[in-house]
């Protein structure tokens, strides 16, 4: 029995995943909008990114239905009681990745405890050692052969890392070939020489590492822990991946907040000019001289004190985590739609003395159809440069937006809280490095995909740019 | 031709470059001074103790001052009329400036002179006579600073005057008077003043004769003198007098304390009850100073051994060693083993041993950490997780340190603080609080599952002893052993306190209504609420940590995390639910622990300290009477029955006792801990020599990996010079045939 | 022109009077005068009456926005907003509810930040463009290649990252520079060396591939296939006209952020502990000091319009078509 949880975040989430569809099928029968994607697709940098940024999505996605568990059913127990604590597909999952919790830290693979605890032994006399883990490398008899065990895991996820691959590569050459009628095996060669117009060979390839990554992981962490455990003992891979959503939640929601403002005003100031461009650049000029720091943390603080008066209104913990999370989303929008804005207006000015909207507004084309109809499309390609590139530096904000202070709600599993934390581990002496090491790289894979696969939307629809 | 010329001269240049550089590296490390250190080359050999503070002070008036980082500072400077022997323990009281320790005599309602051994209940007043030793200068300073005719010089300053002054420092002269009594007494009078807010005027107004009346009369004569000029001016408390306080001669005063109330010596030994000169009060006051941060609050005034010159709270703070000190000499005898631990070896001698101290700030914890072990920083004071495995705990549970920082040198003192942190149940609070039994048990369960033992080794590694009572060790009426543990929580396993397994707990739980965590007639799981202020990383594990130990109870703690403000609003209404808090005694009696949870302190009624808003008949009436009794076993008996009721009720999970860890390096000495006093700095010694050796040995530059490095830049763009001047020749020929 | 500067110096004042409101707004939305009050005296035995007191001596014990009792104009200036508010356009910014004058502080502190900012503006304008020329020149090269993939993978890591790794490597195991610090003077470099290498490192990414493309641009016209086919060398091409004129893009980019150098990076000045006003808003913010708050918002707010006003005029100079109106 589970009761379906729906957050603001995950709302939203799926709102934007529609809108992309919906945008996706508009986009299908026209021509000029489905060109630049082909060109974006032919780029290998953009397809190996796009397998990247595609995990990172699913996995977000995955992390993004939320339901509660009920609990057993009790004596005298009138309805059905639920558990407090929200769960995700992503958490079901990982499963033991989740609940194998240690005492504290631990080293990536390790057998035994970072730091040494007390222990009386079986003669009653108390000694310091560094403990076995409760879980990590706990089905070894002897830790010593833990490099064998993880050699015969590893090489039963590379079986099955390859096996999938190859299973898909066989499906690409089946479609493939159906659809250019071409016989199997030519393809297929084809496909494995990178001949196709579409770099499937790249994306094989890549797919091809993902897969070898997640049986890796899939493998391993059940027994081990992958990339060692915190403070309080919580396993950093899972840490890890729980970060994914809130990045990509603050990348994808602050756009989603931003744009309305930004298009709208922006061509509003543009197509109309007059007193309505003063107004609207007296707003953004005097919103952009205020320090952004200063002004997310005060719409943080006000969150709070609304959280702090309204405490019925938040059933779970999560929920509040949740609605800190959007309320970042929501100021980070704000701070940041600025900029488009000021692109939008300038573009909108040149494109209204054009002269197939001067013809327009000669027939009598009432405005709204004009800024709709004429305007919008010409400015699309700007507004998608704007968000792909403002994705990686909103996911690299959030960083810096926890060590100050202000970031997401503490108990959000983020790469900013990581990092924040390592900041203390990096002085420990020996010092824990995994957390930061974990952070670093996951985000680090996120942010390069996202910053490759921009450049090469921006060479597609950036008109200037084309050779 | 040009190109070629370019890529003639190019390698040149660079080659000319690298030469240079390498004379520059290779200059700078003949010169012996390290150049990661933060200090000019000058201060290298000089008798000069480096520390650091994260926040800057924000009073240092001896009337406001109260924080514990401000009290490093006010502790040096000002001179109350007693302190705490620096080696004893437990902690004794002796004269500082006082000529002896006053003993108090008692008088009944009608003035008539009581018996030393009288009730307390018979006793109206307790007068102390206080006689301070003559002979005591203040450090120089411009308030003082007098000419031939006997005129101060710089107490009817005009705007003119002040133009090139921007600190204290830049006034020419300066003068110094001898300490008398009436300085005393004019402070005392100060805690009342209307702008100052002293934090403890509420809490002495109960108790010295007549200031509550004192600050309504200054309030007046404040208004009446605001009416007369606009700017607020010296308000000369000199001519209002205070019944309660008196002058008795030049070297004597008087204050008549309401009630019997022992615990007033202890709180002559703070920097509230220090002297001030008026004069000070005087030339601060003057139009114009404030607008340039001269303030009493940044400039000091003092007898103490050390003098605040450069109060740059941006980026320094440097004291400097008072010239007119008043040849105060380092202990003969301590407690046993002092001797040996070589504490003694100065006994005698004059104090200050340290020249000068320099603060700097320092708002990262690990710089401060790294700079410590560079050697750039003398002791690292602060409680800080930097320093987690730095410790490692042997066999019989005696603390040293790490291999790596003994082979340094590093020495670690290590005390119990006389402190406690706990967890507190609101008692207004309908599920946790309240008197009722279902309450209480869930509140002995939760008490069980926080496994205080493991947030000690995961968050303070090691450093605090699980606490049994709300009494910190040290204090009179802990007990050790034994006889000292908390039965609800704890089984004595023969060596120690062993805490009940968690299936204890459970038990309670079921009993309390609550089996596996769910009301036993609805089914519904049982959510309480941890009301927390942290937003940083470290908060983060450590809630994580909490949930972890509810969730040994089945039951769902949901964190409610807000703002500083916020936390005190919710406590102040008596909104929150479970909340963790901390109290650090501001002097060594049992007085200062238990008012906690005293009935009439509460929060929410009474603005009080007692978070919990406890309240227990018994226990009230008991701590009336143990507040002023004298130690000895009567006083016991009486604590004991109060800690029993305490640990049965559980308002308070008793949380730990932090201990202290000090680590040092081994050129500084006499560095005992002492958590009373706060004016330690006179008794610490340096060898600055030893110092710059190590320094010198720990900190030399590594310079081969940048050399690495360019090698690689160059060895990277090779290729394509190579290649471009194949193209360009080629241009030529091709130009040329 | 100069009628212009004086038109938008006089724009900038409803600008300013929006920024304090908002400011204003957002600050005792969440931070009554009691919560300061508290938050400034302590923690330990603070008595509703102190309370009273502190906000009556600072003047927080008016109304916010509008005063009904008092008569007249009264009614509009005696409130916490007017009296706070009113003083900064004179650059009085008063004092810190601490207490120390917030004025002497800003003088103060600004030299500091600016010996950090300056410093890592100029060098870094320096090597970007160094950098992306030598791009340019090598155009198509493995090098340039390699040089695009570097300012990539660099503006994908996490700006903290570069101050952590570089306090580590630099200052703890290779005992290069001091940890952190500040030391007033000429005495200055040792402490500012290591923040301006992380800044101007962490800033290449981004920097370097615009001014790239500024560069490719620029040598992609006309003229510059004119010259080349002429025979001009291709160094002297590069230097003599492709540099000049490129510079004309990147100059004007960067006019705006000239004038908020004065007020720091709130995160290198925290982490290197560097007394500069970076660091002081933070505290400010931290310990919820509403003046210095609002005096931080209001200077970086005038330096950010001075910074478009310059930019206004940087583009007139280097353009002469350009005609301010």
């Amino acid at each position: 029995m589970i009761q379906p949880v729906i957050l603001w975040t995950d709302a939203l989430v799926f709102l934007l995943v529609v809108v992309v569809l919906v945008f996706a099928l508009y986009a299908r029968n026209k021509e000029h909008l489905r060109a630049p994607w082909r060109q974006v697709v032919r780029s290998r940098m953009a397809v190996a990114s796009l397998v990247v940024l595609s995990a990172y999505t699913v996995t977000g996605l995955l992390d993004s239905i939320h339901f509660r568990t009920a609990l057993p059913e009790t004596a005298g127990q009138r309805e059905i009681q639920y558990s407090g604590e929200v769960l995700s597909v992503l958490d079901t999952l990982l499963g033991p990745v989740r609940t194998q919790v240690e005492k504290s830290y631990s080293a990536p693979f390790a057998t035994h405890l970072y730091t040494r605890e007390s222990v009386t032994t079986g003669e009653g006399e108390t000694v310091r050692i560094f403990p076995r883990l409760q879980f990590g490398g706990a089905h070894l008899a002897d830790p010593a052969h833990k490099g064998a065990d993880i050699a015969a895991r590893s090489a039963i996820a590379a079986a099955q890392a390859v096996s999938a691959t190859a299973a898909l590569y066989l499906l690409a050459g089946v479609m493939l070939a159906r659809r250019r009628r071409r016989p199997l095996f030519a393809m297929l060669g084809q496909l494995a020489r990178g001949e196709t117009e579409i770099p499937w060979r790249t994306a094989l390839l890549a797919v091809l590492l993902i897969a070898l990554l997640v049986a890796l992981l899939a493998n391993l962490s059940a027994a081990y822990h992958v990339l060692g455990t915190d403070k309080v003992g919580q396993d950093v891979l899972y840490q890890s991946i729980k970060s994914i959503r809130t990045g990509l939640v603050i990348g994808t929601l602050t756009t989603l907040v931003m744009l309305p403002f930004a298009v709208f005003l922006g061509m509003m100031a543009g197509y109309f000019r007059g007193w309505v461009d003063d107004v609207i650049q007296y707003l953004y000029t005097t919103l952009n001289s205020i320090p952004g720091v200063l002004l997310i943390a005060a719409a943080v603080l006000m969150m709070q004190v609304y959280m702090a008066n309204h405490p019925e209104l938040f059933e779970t913990m999560a929920e509040r985590a949740d609605l800190r999370l959007l309320f970042l989303c929501l100021i980070l929008g704000v701070t940041s739609w600025t900029g488009l804005c000021r692109l939008l207006r300038g573009e909108t000015l040149k494109l209204r003395e054009l002269d197939y909207v001067q013809a327009a507004t000669a027939f009598g084309v009432s405005r709204a159809t004009i800024l709709v109809r004429h305007l919008l499309p010409n400015l699309l390609h700007l507004v998608l440069i704007a968000v792909v590139i403002d994705f990686s530096g909103l996911v690299l904000a959030e960083a810096v937006l926890s060590y100050v202070g202000v970031g997401v709600d503490p108990t959000t599993l983020s790469w900013g809280n990581m990092i924040n934390g390592a900041r203390l581990e990096m002085a420990r002496e020996p010092m824990v490095w995994w957390s930061l090491l974990a952070a670093f790289t996951f985000m680090f894979t996120l942010v390069l995909a996202a910053n490759l696969f921009s450049d090469a939307v921006r060479d597609a629809f950036d008109p200037r740019l084309r050779r | 031709m040009e190109p070629q010329q370019l890529l003639i001269r190019a390698p040149v240049t660079r080659s000319a470059w690298i030469a240079g550089m390498l004379a520059a590296i290779a200059l700078a490390a003949c010169s012996e001074h390290p150049w990661n250190s933060p200090y000019p080359a000058q201060q290298a050999d000089q008798n000069i103790l480096y520390s650091s503070f994260s926040e800057r002070p924000k009073h240092l008036d001896p009337a406001q001052s109260y924080s514990s980082n401000e009290v490093v500072f006010t502790g040096q400077i000002y001179e109350p009329p007693l302190q705490y022997h620096f080696l004893k323990r437990p902690y004794q009281l002796e004269p500082l400036t006082a000529a002896r320790l006053p003993a108090p005599y008692y008088l009944d309602q009608a003035g008539r002179r009581l018996a030393a051994d009288s009730p307390a209940a018979d006793i109206a007043f307790s007068v102390y006579d206080i006689e301070i030793k003559p002979g005591i200068r203040y450090q120089p300073h411009a308030a003082f600073a007098r000419n031939a005719q006997g005129r101060y010089l710089y107490h009817e300053l005009s705007g003119a005057d002040l133009d090139r002054i921007n600190t204290l420092a830049d006034f020419a002269e300066t003068g110094s008077r001898e300490l008398v009594a009436a300085d005393y007494v004019y402070q005392i009078k100060r805690l009342a003043h209307p702008r100052l807010h002293s934090p403890i005027f509420g809490l002495m107004s109960e108790y010295i004769d007549g200031l509550q009346e004192y600050a309504e009369t200054l309030e007046q004569a404040d208004r009446q003198q605001q009416s007369r000029q606009a700017q607020q001016l010296f308000l000369d408390l000199r001519d209002y007098p205070l019944s309660g306080v008196q002058v008795l001669d030049r070297y004597r005063y008087r204050v008549k304390i309401r009630g019997k109330y022992p615990q007033f010596l202890y709180w002559l030994a703070m920097p509230f009850f220090a002297p001030l000169p008026w004069e000070a009060e005087r030339f601060y006051s003057q139009p114009g100073m404030s607008e340039r941060n001269i303030t009493l609050d940044w400039y000091p005034v003092g007898t103490g051994p050390y003098m605040l010159t450069v109060n740059n709270p941006n980026r320094q703070m440097i004291m400097q060693r008072n010239p007119n000190f008043h040849g105060e000499r380092y202990p003969r005898e301590g407690e046993a083993g002092d001797r040996e631990a070589g504490l003694l070896a100065d006994a005698g001698r004059p104090l200050p041993l340290i020249d000068t101290v320099i603060y700097s700030l320092e708002k990262e914890n690990i710089p401060t950490w790294n700079k410590f072990l560079q050697g750039y920083y003398d002791a690292s004071g602060v409680s800080s997780d930097s320093f987690d495995q730095a410790i490692q705990i042997g066999s019989g549970g005696d603390i040293s340190l790490t291999p790596e920082l003994r082979e340094k040198g590093i020495q670690l003192n290590t005390a119990v603080a006389t402190s406690i942190s706990y967890m507190g149940f609101n008692m207004l609070d309908p599920v946790v609080g309240g008197d009722s039994e279902r309450a209480r048990l869930l509140r002995q369960a939760i008490a069980i599952a926080m496994d205080y033992e493991e947030l000690i080794s995961i968050f303070a590694n090691g450093r605090g002893i699980p606490a049994q009572g709300p009494l910190a060790p040290g204090i009179f009426g802990y007990r050790e052993g034994q006889a000292g543990i908390n039965p609800y929580v704890y089984n004595w396993s023969g060596r120690g306190p062993q805490r009940k397994p968690v299936e204890e707990a459970r038990r309670l739980l079921a009993k309390a209504g609550y089996p596996d965590g769910r009301d036993v007639e609805t089914g519904k799981p049982l959510a309480l609420y941890f009301d927390t202020t942290g937003g940083g990383p470290d908060d983060a594990a450590r809630l994580n940590w909490i949930r972890k130990q509810f969730a040994k109870l089945d039951i769902q703690l949901q964190i409610r995390n807000t703002d500083y403000n916020r936390f005190q609003d919710k406590m102040l209404k008596g909104t929150a639910q479970i909340f963790q808090w901390g109290w650090n005694a501001d002097y060594p009696d049992p007085e200062n622990f238990l008012f906690l949870l005293y009935g009439n302190n509460g929060k929410v009624e009474h603005n009080g300290e007692n978070a919990a808003n406890y309240r227990n008949a018994e226990f009230d009436r008991l701590f009336e009477r143990m507040k002023n009794m004298e130690n000895g076993p009567e006083r016991q008996q009486v604590i004991d029955r109060m800690v029993e009721i305490l640990r049965h009720d559980a308002p308070w999970v008793f949380g730990f006792h932090p201990k202290q860890f000090v680590l040092y390096h081994d050129w500084y000495h006499n560095a005992k801990t002492n958590l009373m006093a706060n004016n330690g700095l006179k008794y610490r010694r340096i060898d600055p020599q030893l110092r710059e050796q190590k320094r010198q040995a720990w900190n030399q530059p590594v310079v081969w990996p940048l050399g690495v490095l360019g090698l690689l830049l160059v060895l990277a763009m090779l290729p394509a010079v190579i290649a471009y001047r194949r193209h360009e020749n080629q241009r030529v020929q091709a130009v040329q045939s | 022109m100069l009628a212009y500067v004086v038109r938008r110096a006089l724009y900038a004042i409803p600008i300013l009077v929006g920024v304090n409101l908002i400011t204003f707004f957002l600050f005792f939305v969440v931070n009554t005068p009691d919560d300061m009050a508290r938050m400034h005296l302590g923690m330990k035995r603070v008595t509703p009456d102190a309370i009273e007191k502190w906000k009556a001596e600072r003047g927080y014990d008016r109304p916010l926005l509008y005063n009904a009792q008092a008569d007249g104009s009264d009614r509009l200036t005696a409130t916490i907003f007017f009296d706070k508010s009113v003083r900064l356009f004179g650059f009085d910014f008063g004092s810190s509810d601490a207490g120390r004058n917030i004025g002497a502080d800003i003088k103060q502190r600004m030299w500091p930040s600016l010996a950090i900012a300056l410093p890592q503006f100029l060098v870094g304008l320096l090597v970007y463009v160094s950098f992306a020329m030598l791009l340019a020149f090598f155009r198509g090269s493995y090098l340039d290649v390699s040089g695009v993939v570097l300012c990539v993978v660099l503006m994908s890591i996490s700006g903290l990252f570069y101050i952590i790794a570089g306090q580590y490597v630099f200052s703890k195991l290779l005992h290069l520079f001091p940890v952190s610090g500040y030391e007033p003077g000429w005495l200055a470099w040792r402490f500012i060396l290591l923040p301006v290498v992380i800044g101007v490192i962490a800033g290449l990414g981004s920097s370097g591939r615009v001014y790239r493309t500024f560069f490719l641009e620029e040598i992609g016209k006309d003229y510059v296939r004119t010259a080349r086919a002429k025979g001009v060398p291709e160094t002297r091409l590069l230097f003599r006209h492709v540099l000049k004129n490129a510079m004309v893009p990147i100059l004007t980019g960067v006019v705006v952020v000239i004038p908020t150098l004065f007020m720091g990076s709130l995160i290198m000045e925290s982490f290197f502990g560097i007394p500069g006003l970076g660091s002081y808003t933070i505290e400010a913010i931290q310990n919820q000091d509403f003046a210095i708050v609002r005096a931080m918002v209001f200077l970086g707010s005038v330096l950010y319009i001075l910074g478009l006003l310059l930019t206004d005029i940087s583009y007139t100079l280097v353009d002469p078509r350009i005609r301010l109106s």
